[in-house]
């Protein structure tokens, strides 16, 4: 216990009472009370049994992924080597992504050609800049930030033509998009064993679609892939990932739904090494950030995968439509995993994904890779140029 | 929930506390304190600019000037608008006047359409009905098996004629499951449609036809809690081109500070109806507008503390205990470890005392909290024997040290605890004979505890957190004492009210 343990019994006392305030409530109501609440709390019963089989196991087994028995894992579903048609090009994806970009984004273009469409700029375009970047879930301070980084760095140029400021206030935006990450997905095969990728991040943000069409990516550069299905909690998302396999003519390792999730995740990077593939991909379990339980339970994925040598890339999938929580997701999940890059998904709709500037700011991840789409192909390596230059368009 | 918008706007309103007038730069200066709390939490720009202006007017109104404490005045009229936005009055499903009633779900991809279709069918069988999911989805790769399962658990049949993954036409699908649910007699049918994006028009399209197919009686927006600036987008096509008559929040559980919730419901002008706050089928209520500004404004969430303490707590256990209070007898050790196991039982703390009024301004020290040190005091309550836990004084040095070895702690902690733990009890015994609970004047309040806390936690600030602990503590004890400021009436006197 350090220095924190008397504020962690202060509170529990605080806890503690509070319990003891309640229960003295509940004793006085319980008198009028049990009438009422009794009668509605006899009838669910029927579904209490059902609810409970889905509740996840705060506490993971501790069984060691080596004890793993082999009816736990059916083992690896060799998928059906059917002809697939062949992937989209790394060049067709970033022009794709310029272009979605160019489509979906054009209100921040906008602004920017109303803002530096004259030879001196307005407070009150320079407040419209600033209202357009907040719009995009860059976050308050982010947006006051670039505002007033451009606002200097137009007063240093001494430029007067509304082009001149275009394209300072164009080159300001990129360096602090770009912010010189590396933003290769370490995805290369180690002399001994494969690479391991493992994707995380909180429900719905589209992690199993991602690692769907990363495996396709990666099919396409010639890369011999191989998805662990480790998400054995929602209903049907082994089936999910399983098709995406199909697809891609990508094996999957997957478990039964309900088993423990690293054993899944280690039995994946063992098969892996089996078959000598190039890249292992596993997708997790959607998982709040604030629930510490299944936090923990992701820690030991992370741990658990990387016993067979490391786990090279952890990916956190962040929503567009995601705003400021996206910070604090990222924070958290950095804290329990190494996350050494941002997916950023469902970049095809209205959200403009601003709080991927924070985020890379803030913890220093860059994102890596963009999400645009429900298409096989809609995955394409993030570029800060072609991000800010489909902003401009 | 919304706990991150409350700290700011209750860091905003101590400015104001104590001061007798307000000018109008204050409340200038307050508008813009809560028009940045509210970009913070997500809330889209043409809703704060709406909200703002509002407050403003209101507030350089008579209703300020003329009041007797203005500060609380305008807390009240934030209080007052937030709860306009949120929904006014809480809504119930309409259910048809002849059966089936049709539930139509739409949002876009990832928002828990299909989870919460589950959980909408274990809420309506709980009360009575025969619910039919229809798997309308056949654009994600096996929605359909996910919402079979989700139907499994949830003891609903599942009308899904296609396999999905792209197979099938949902406009179809809607028409059979119309005639389905007639010749079965299911009275309620709940649509699960795929996930689209506001500005996917084929998608759109297709989704307007299937409720023109369905003819909902209710069809509900499904929105992620976490949604940022986009959510008046998505709100507004919706609205537009589907038509929508009430708003579904899900992933409340997370911290996301939830400000959607607000846009959306400006924009839309429909009632946010339920909340859907975990992954098992039963984390599902009822959206409390009122709660839930209440909330926003520091003011807790007794009323479902309460509810969530009634379903959990232990009947028994929790009668023994009260009347142990009630008789004056000492709160023991072993009192303090089954409440605490009870506390366990009901979830995270964080989430339990950010609903307490006040404690907002805790929060972030509630978060540093590592849960495991939970363990390690029980773990040195646990290597006491049950005399010394029942009366602490028996501990002199030879067993504190005995128990330190126990429980591998360090003699230093099993006296940090007996400290605090002395002073638990101090407490207890004040409440006892404070005759009643209710003799704790405004409850979230709970003088006798806030203090002590403070107190408590001076011995404790040393190395670990960083800047000065002086002014930390400082800031602490201001904090402490100012939060559970007795202006804030509405809450305490509902628990009051509760009480008797």
């Amino acid at each position: 216990m350090n220095l924190d343990s008397s504020l962690v019994i202060s509170i529990l006392v605080v806890a503690a009472l509070l319990v003891a305030v309640l229960a003295i409530v509940l004793v006085r109501a319980s008198g009028d009370k049990n009438k009422k609440v009794s009668a509605p709390v006899a009838q669910p019963k029927v579904s209490q049994a059902p609810a409970q089989a889905t509740e996840r196991p705060e506490v993971v087994p501790q069984a060691a992924p080596s004890q793993v028995t082999e009816s736990e894992i059916p083992g690896t579903v060799e998928s059906k080597q059917v002809p697939v048609d062949v992937p989209e090009s790394m060049e067709g994806r970033k022009l794709k992504l310029r272009d979605r970009l160019g489509r979906s984004q054009g209100s921040l273009g906008q602004v920017f050609r109303q803002t530096f469409s004259g030879s001196t700029i307005s407070d009150d375009a320079w407040q419209d800049l600033e209202d357009t970047l907040i719009m995009a879930d860059l976050g308050v301070s982010a947006a006051t930030g670039i505002v007033e980084t451009l606002k200097e760095a137009v007063k240093k140029s001494g430029a007067s033509t509304a082009d001149a400021l275009h394209e300072i206030a164009k080159t300001e935006l990129i360096k602090l998009v770009d912010g010189g990450f590396d933003r290769t997905v370490h995805t290369d095969r180690h002399p001994d064993r494969p690479a391991v990728v493992l994707t995380v991040g909180v429900n719905g943000t589209g992690k199993t679609t991602t690692t769907g069409k990363l495996a396709r990516m990666l099919s396409a550069q010639d890369k011999d892939v191989l998805l662990g299905a480790a998400d054995t909690f929602r209903a049907a998302a082994a089936e999910q990932l399983t098709t995406w396999g199909d697809r891609v003519g990508v094996p999957v390792v997957r478990g039964a739904e309900g088993s423990d999730p690293a054993s899944v995740a280690f039995e994946s990077v063992a098969a892996g090494q089996e078959q000598e593939v190039d890249v292992v991909l596993i997708d997790t379990a959607g998982r709040l950030h604030t629930k510490q339980g299944l936090m923990d339970e992701l820690g030991k994925v992370y741990r658990v995968a990387g016993k067979l040598g490391a786990v090279d890339e952890v990916l956190l999938v962040i929503d567009a439509t995601t705003g400021q929580n996206g910070l604090t997701q990222a924070k958290v999940f950095s804290e329990v995993v190494p996350v050494t890059g941002v997916v950023l998904s469902k970049l095809d709709g209205t959200a403009k994904g601003g709080i991927i500037v924070a985020i890379q700011d803030a913890l220093g991840v860059p994102v890596k890779l963009v999400g645009l789409g429900e298409g096989p192909d809609d995955l394409a390596p993030f570029d800060a140029t072609d991000f800010v230059a489909g902003l401009l368009a | 929930m919304f706990a991150s918008l409350s700290d700011r706007l209750s860091a905003t309103f101590k400015q104001l506390r104590g001061k007798g007038r307000l000018t109008e730069s204050d409340i200038d200066e307050t508008v813009r304190e809560i028009r940045i709390a509210l970009l913070d939490a997500d809330v889209a720009l043409p809703v704060v600019r709406e909200f703002c202006a509002r407050i403003k007017e209101r507030a350089l109104g008579s209703e300020v000037s003329a009041a007797l404490n203005p500060a609380q005045q305008i807390i009240k009229i934030v209080n007052e608008e937030l709860i306009g936005i949120l929904g006014g009055e809480t809504r119930r499903l309409k259910l048809a006047k002849n059966p089936p009633t049709v539930i139509l779900l739409a949002g876009l991809q990832g928002a828990g359409k299909t989870t919460l279709a589950g959980k909408l069918a274990a809420h309506l069988r709980t009360q009575g009905h025969q619910p039919m999911l229809v798997a309308a989805d056949l654009q994600r790769p096996n929605a359909v098996d996910q919402l079979k399962i989700v139907g499994e658990q949830s003891n609903t049949v599942v009308f899904a004629p296609e396999p999905g993954n792209g197979v099938g036409d949902p406009v179809q699908v809607t028409r059979d499951a119309m005639k389905f649910a007639k010749d079965k007699l299911h009275d309620v049918v709940i649509v699960d449609t795929a996930g689209r994006l506001s500005i996917d028009s084929e998608l759109m399209d297709q989704l307007a036809k299937v409720k023109a197919e369905a003819k909902p009686d209710e069809t509900l927006l499904v929105i992620d809690a976490m949604t940022g600036q986009d959510a008046v987008n998505t709100a507004e096509t919706f609205a537009r081109d589907i038509g929508i008559d009430a708003v579904v929040l899900t992933k409340l559980d997370g911290d996301a500070r939830g400000g959607a919730a607000l846009s959306v419901a400006t924009i839309t002008g429909k009632p946010i109806m339920f909340a859907s706050t975990g992954e098992k089928l039963t984390d599902f209520e009822v959206f409390h507008p009122d709660r839930m500004a209440s909330r926003i404004l520091d003011m807790g969430d007794l009323l479902t503390l309460i509810e969530q303490a009634e379903q959990t707590l232990d009947k028994d256990q929790t009668e023994k205990f009260a009347k142990k209070v009630k008789d004056g007898e000492d709160f023991t050790l072993t009192d303090f470890m089954l409440q605490m196991q009870q506390i366990r039982k009901m979830g995270s703390m964080t989430k339990m005392l950010g609903m307490l009024p006040g404690m907002a301004e805790m929060k972030k020290q509630i978060e540093n909290v590592d849960e495991r040190e939970i363990d390690r005091v029980e773990a040195i309550i646990s290597s006491m024997t049950p005399a010394e836990r029942e009366d602490p004084k028996l501990l002199n040095g030879s067993r504190r040290a005995r128990i330190a070895k126990g429980s591998g702690m360090q003699v230093s902690d099993v006296n940090t605890l007996m400290d605090r733990f002395v002073v638990a009890q101090k407490m207890m015994k004040q409440m006892a004979k404070g005759g009643s609970v209710p003799g704790m004047p405004p409850m979230p309040g709970m003088p006798g505890m806030r203090p002590q806390q403070k107190k408590v936690q001076k011995p404790g600030k040393g190395a670990k957190k960083s800047g000065n602990p002086a002014k930390r503590a400082a800031q602490d004890s201001g904090i402490e004492y100012e939060a559970p400021s007795a202006t804030l009436t509405e809450i305490p006197s509902a628990f009051r009210d509760f009480l008797k």
